[in-house]
């Protein structure tokens, strides 16, 4: 079967890697200082679970990134949909938009931490500013990407705006949004690491700062591999939420299922 | 009182005159077809009497009202693909009804039966991109039929279906607008699809600066079955004296494109 091979090759390669890795660090070839070894790191993550000390951790970057993620998506839908409606708005706001979106948003994290404090609040107002130009982007091309003939023909056959919004608007940007989520889900994860990696008390980017603080690279590639998987998990969670959603699109060349 | 008239309707899309100074009048319950050589101005017609589409000069009376904004008498028939791709053959036909307060329920009940007369009864649960390109304008024309419209604005309805069915759907219709009269401007390539249906039909010359050149009454008798009435002398008689007109302009725009 195709998909099984695949799947092979896939795990073999990460084996592989993985293997090489071990055997550089274990022969001396690269050194363990500043590369660690995949053997530690999976023990330290090992630890980290089986302690329980990482989960109030991740409880607070998970809280972060969920709310960022929330607030982000549905302020970015809201002015999305909003501008796309109303031409001479989107007009007028337009390089205010474009400029905001020009900031880095790193550099804002200072600002938040002043503004808002060291606790949740500043990483989830640092999230938000990164998840709500994508999810607002990709929201205003689905609307205007809308196919002409078929709003007109939604029109004559008696649609208001509310059906219009409920039965043409979204639905046809729905799988715009859907794809903006599962990078809004990167993002919103930014958001929250690299507030708590520059200023926090508690997170996933706390604990690889303060690993970090005492050259700990065992700690730090432990953090960065929950972190992954973590975004994974929440992407393949995405994925079937859109399967659901937006199945009457033709399925895509050669996509896997 | 003509239902539906055009008055010196002339439309310029930009420098380009597509149309000028075309002046129709549709009786209430008249079968009116429009033919011309491709790019002559047809669908741009239609849009005009949709209210889709408002004529640089001239215009367009609705029971003897100046039309503005959507025609709210009108169903129309796109030439292009119109029906919402995200929903269901049975939920696009069930729309018009839920866009007037219909319940659901009782929208799809009534849309099943539409679906029925089109012959599309064993599809309702299939997308439009599961379905072939004479199925979904038979999806349309159910959507554009339930909302029963006083006026029927065809564009090349029947022109992606083969012989057979072609003819079959040309018989339903005229069935249908025995039984209430709805005033038809039904648009085709197709001359002897044009004689076959109507009352009337209307030539245009090749554009641009297109307009109408000549208005032949049908006076065959009704109720007709389109593949029968093909044979007769009278028929034959038709066609030959409109063909003689049609076909120069048909040479014109083939020597202007
Ligand atoms: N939105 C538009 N912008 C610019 N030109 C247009 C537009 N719509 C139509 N035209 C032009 O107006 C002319 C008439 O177009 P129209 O679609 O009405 O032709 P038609 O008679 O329906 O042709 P066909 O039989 O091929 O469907 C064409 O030359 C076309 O290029
Ligand atoms: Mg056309």
């Amino acid at each position: 079967m195709r998909g099984l091979r695949l799947r092979l090759w896939q795990v073999g390669l990460l084996l592989l890697f993985l293997a090489w890795w071990e055997w550089a660090s274990r022969t001396g070839r690269i050194d363990p200082f500043f590369f660690s070894k995949p053997s530690d790191i999976g023990q330290r993550i090992w630890r980290w679970f089986s302690t329980g000390e990482v989960y109030p951790h991740l409880y607070v970057t998970t809280l972060e990134m969920l709310l960022a993620f929330l607030f982000g998506t549905l302020l970015g839908v809201a002015l999305g949909l909003w501008l796309a409606l109303a031409p001479s708005a989107a007009a007028v706001l337009d390089p205010y938009i474009k400029a905001l979106n020009a900031i880095p948003r790193v550099v804002l994290a200072p600002i938040f931490t002043l503004w808002f404090g060291l606790g949740v609040l500043s990483k989830v107002a640092l999230g938000i500013t990164l998840v709500f130009f994508v999810a607002f982007f990709n929201t205003y091309q689905g609307v205007k990407e809308v196919s002409p003939v078929v709003l007109q023909n939604a029109r004559l056959l008696g649609a208001g705006q509310g059906h219009l919004l409920r039965h043409v608007y979204l639905p046809a940007a729905a799988s715009w949004i859907f794809s903006s989520l599962r990078t809004s889900i990167g993002f919103a994860v930014i958001g929250a690491v690299v507030g708590e990696y520059l200023g926090s008390a508690a997170g996933l980017g706390y604990l690889i700062a303060q690993a970090e603080g005492v050259f700990d690279t065992t700690g730090v590639f432990a953090g960065m591999v929950v972190l992954m998987v973590f975004v994974l998990v929440l992407d393949a969670l995405v994925g079937q939420v859109e399967r659901r959603l937006v199945h009457w699109r033709p399925k895509a060349e050669g996509a896997q299922g | 009182m003509s239902f539906l008239e055009f008055r010196q309707v002339s439309v310029a899309f930009g420098p380009y005159v597509a149309v000028e100074g075309v002046s129709l009048r549709l009786a209430p319950g008249e079968f009116v077809s429009l033919v011309g050589p491709t790019g002559c101005g047809k669908s741009t017609l239609l849009n005009v009497a949709a209210g889709l589409l408002a004529p640089s000069h001239g215009e367009v009376l609705l029971e003897g009202k100046p039309l503005r904004g959507l025609n709210p008498a009108a169903g129309y028939l796109f030439q292009q693909d119109a029906i919402l791709p995200w929903k269901t053959a049975l939920d696009n036909v069930a729309l018009p009804l839920v866009f007037r307060g219909t319940p659901w329920r009782e929208a799809r009940e009534r849309a099943r039966s539409w679906l029925e007369k089109v012959g599309l009864g064993r599809f309702p649960h299939h997308y439009p991109h599961q379905l072939s390109g004479g199925m979904r304008k038979r999806v349309g024309l159910a959507q554009v039929l339930i909302a029963n419209p006083r006026l029927l604005l065809m564009d090349e309805p029947f022109s992606a279906l083969d012989v057979q069915t072609r003819q079959l759907m040309e018989n339903e219709l005229l069935r249908l607008w025995q039984e209430d009269r709805k005033t038809v401007l039904f648009v085709t390539h197709d001359l002897e699809e044009a004689i076959a249906l109507s009352d009337r039909v209307v030539v245009m010359s090749a554009g641009p600066r297109s307009r109408v050149i000549g208005e032949f009454p049908i006076p065959l008798p009704r109720p007709r079955d389109v593949a029968e009435i093909r044979l007769t002398p009278e028929f034959l008689r038709l066609h030959r004296e409109i063909w003689e007109l049609l076909r120069g302009e048909v040479m014109r725009a083939h020597a202007g494109a």
